[in-house]
């Protein structure tokens, strides 16, 4: 699904990753650990096509294809989404809107017609209800006003509406309170599948006890540092990240 | 890789003419340069008009030839020459009885580059046009199924002759002809524009519309428009302008008047599509408007407005509530790109009990553009619990344009609630590439958030006009941000 090598990259002058390598296929779940500030953001950022990172040495592959030097909405049209950590306020567009111009924009980019308005409908009702989403927060502008769960919960509704292939959830876990991690976490569970892929970006092992990574990556000073199964994020949370960075 | 960036965008824009910029070749009737008195007798002659007539127009340009520009809007360009403008130019090829199909085929091309070909909108759109190029209405269609109801729309040329009591009645009651240095200049020259009246109780089955063009080179456009809803009726009227490229300022100084009797309602759209000048900043329509409307008791006027042309805009579509309960409200979006100017905004003059306006503005500025609104509201002594609620927003693109408010707000009675709101705010990378990530390309992402901005304002027009007003937002604003 996703392969990237030997991923370098900076913003302004400084160099943020330092030589990425990770392999994530079909079906899996992939966990990113690390410290703040060692490039987990970035990382998420750059997959995703954020052109305010230069990427000065590398490649990411989507399926053997090299994206690498595709605009961020290609990216999204060949099925990349991103969960972002701090999604932004866009008044007077609703949710609904919004997500039927993304979605007939990614149809028309893979030569399909426009999704017709009764399906659109339907699409809408069924994925709000696996979210447990009132409807009338879809008329609502999008992320005005809302709470930090709302905003978490509309990311992920956004990508089940989206159907990617790959989904990488930046920092999902952070600023929800216990039930509004609940809710996020098995929306995402639900979403799982033997054709889809996720990375979820976070700090903290709580959120991983609701979404179970098949594998974790540790993250320091822009290099993948320590690789292993879901045990390897209880030792983290035991030892910190200190035992991490002695070691490197 | 297919990596359009907005540097591709920007020469996009940049290389892309305006979209009405042509001109079209029919042989006019135009007056020498200039302005005097014998000028405003020979156009008053020209167009058959009584008397009285006559001497209303060279009251007003004795009045406006002791009156001197303008300046203090927010505007900065050169001033025109007054006595380089020639007032006067209409199609030569002109007849009174003809029919549609009568007309010169190249006005009717003109129609069709416009997209307002005059069959088209008679059969889908249900809607009356009085259609303004240059100085003479060419064309007025529904005429009859208006006449049924006692409508009167016809081009005010043609109601000074046929209706002269009406027009003696109201021309410059609400707009005197010594208004300011514009108006005075209107009541002077105006050639021609439209007039309407809607009787008693009756509520105006269809939309009037009037689409303004100005053609001729070096003309200036001078249109009056008076529209009369007599006690207890209801008119919506939509206006829609727009001007071939040419490198000279071209003068549009335009006088509109309403008046709503008691319990009568008036919505006035306008979507404004002046040639706005080229990315340098040269050429462009100065368009300087003097609209207001005058609310009896019970009455309602409504301003909207979509501006996205002209070089130098200066318009402030005003609402006198002189009857108790009378409403008035002002919805407005104004776009400025490259090096266009506006300064506009609303009046809202309480002076009946009970009385409450409404101005909802929107201001966008791009590119190295300057966008001001100006709005004022007086609450007279005798206007009890008058209320009034602005907003004005602003909405920038890139660092080098600029958006200044100038609420001013007088207030005799300490019975008046006023409330003011303003925000400011700016289209950011993170909105744009969020927008992006979810599939959005970056034009239509602006489109995106721009309707959002504008989406009060937007959902007040007529469903017809929504649509082409969204479409024009999006050409004004293509690759602008950065």
């Amino acid at each position: 699904m996703l392969s990237i090598k030997n991923l370098h990259a900076r913003v302004e002058d400084k160099d943020i990753l330092r030589g990425i390598n990770l392999e994530v296929k079909a079906g899996e779940v992939h966990a990113i650990m690390g410290p703040n500030g060692s490039g987990k953001s970035t990382l998420s950022s750059v997959i995703a096509g954020n052109e305010n990172y230069e990427v000065t040495e590398g490649n990411i592959y989507l399926e053997g294809e090299d994206i690498s030097e595709f605009a961020p909405e290609e990216r999204a049209h060949k099925g990349v989404f991103l969960s972002f950590q701090y999604p932004v306020e866009i008044p007077g567009v609703s949710v609904t809107n919004f997500m039927k111009t993304a979605i007939n924009e990614s149809r028309k980019a893979n030569g399909l017609e426009e999704m017709p308005a009764n399906e659109m409908l339907k699409m809408i009702r069924e994925k709000s209800e696996l979210l447990e989403i009132d409807r009338k927060f879809l008329s609502r502008s999008l992320n005005e006003g809302f709470s930090g769960g709302e905003k978490k919960r509309n990311e992920i509704f956004q990508m089940a509406m989206l159907e990617p292939k790959l989904a990488i959830l930046d920092e999902t876990d952070s600023g929800l309170d216990i039930d509004a991690l609940r809710i996020v976490a098995n929306g995402v569970n639900k979403l799982r599948s033997e054709d889809n892929a996720v990375i979820v970006i976070t700090h903290y092992q709580r959120l991983l006890d609701y979404i179970v990574p098949d594998f974790v990556h540790v993250l320091y000073n822009g290099k993948i540092v320590k690789s292993g199964g879901k045990e390897l994020a209880y030792e983290l949370e035991e030892k910190g990240y200190d035992w991490i960075k002695s070691e490197n | 890789m297919n990596k359009y960036t907005e540097d591709d965008l920007k020469i996009e824009l940049e290389t892309k003419e305006y979209e009405y910029g042509f001109y079209t070749d029919i042989e006019s009737d135009t007056f020498p340069n200039g302005l005097n008195e014998d000028i405003v007798r020979a156009l008053s002659k020209k167009k058959e008009e009584p008397e009285w007539m006559t001497e209303w127009r060279l009251e007003a340009y004795r009045a406006w030839t002791q009156m001197t520009q303008p300046e203090w809007a927010n505007v900065h360009y050169q001033k025109p020459d007054f006595q380089a403008i020639s007032y006067y130019s209409a199609p030569k090829k002109i007849d009174a009885n003809k029919t549609l199909d009568d007309v010169d085929p190249e006005l009717l091309a003109m129609y069709k580059k416009l997209g307002i070909s005059i069959d088209e909108q008679k059969m889908m759109n249900n809607v009356a046009m009085d259609i303004v190029v240059d100085s003479v209405s060419v064309a007025t269609t529904f005429k009859k199924t208006l006449a049924e109801k006692g409508i009167i729309f016809c081009p005010i040329s043609e109601a000074i002759k046929e209706h002269p009591e009406l027009v003696k009645k109201y021309l410059g009651s609400v707009v005197p002809q010594k208004d300011n240095f514009y108006a005075a200049l209107n009541s002077a020259v105006f050639s021609d524009g439209s007039f309407c009246y809607i009787p008693k109780g009756v509520r105006c089955p269809m939309e009037l519309s009037t689409y303004f063009r100005i053609n001729q080179a070096g003309t200036g456009q001078f249109e009056r428009t008076l529209v009369v809803a007599d006690a207890g009726s209801y008119v919506s009227y939509l206006e829609g302008c727009t001007a071939p490229s040419r490198d000279e300022n071209q003068l549009h100084a335009a006088v509109v008047e309403l008046i709503a009797m008691d319990d009568a309602e008036i919505k006035y759209s306008t979507v404004q599509n002046w040639f706005p000048g080229n990315k340098e900043g040269k050429g462009g329509v100065y368009n300087f408007v003097t609209k207001r409307g005058l609310c009896e008791k019970n009455a309602k006027i409504s301003w909207t407005q979509v501006e996205t042309g002209s070089a130098v805009t200066w318009k402030y579509p005003s609402c006198i509530l002189k009857g108790d309960n009378s409403v008035g409200e002002f919805y407005s979006i104004a776009v400025t790109n490259n090096y266009q100017q506006a300064d506009t905004g609303t009046k809202m003059i309480h002076l009946g009990k009970n009385t409450k306006s409404t101005i909802i503005s929107k201001g966008i500025s791009a590119g190295k553009s300057q966008n001001s609104y100006r709005g004022l509201v007086q609450i007279g002594s005798r206007a009890e619990n008058a209320r009034n609620f602005s907003q004005c927003d602003s909405l920038l693109m890139g660092n080098n344009c600029g958006a200044h408010t100038f609420p001013y707000i007088e207030s005799k009675n300490t019975t008046a609630k006023i409330e003011h709101e303003a925000t400011t705010s700016k289209i950011g990378e993170d909105q744009v590439f969020y927008c992006n990530q979810r599939g959005i390309p970056t034009e239509k992402a602006i489109a995106l958030i721009v309707n959002g901005f504008s989406k009060e304002v937007l959902n007040k027009l007529p469903m017809e006009f929504a649509v082409e007003a969204q479409k024009l937002l999006e050409i004004s604003l293509e690759g602008s941000v950065g």
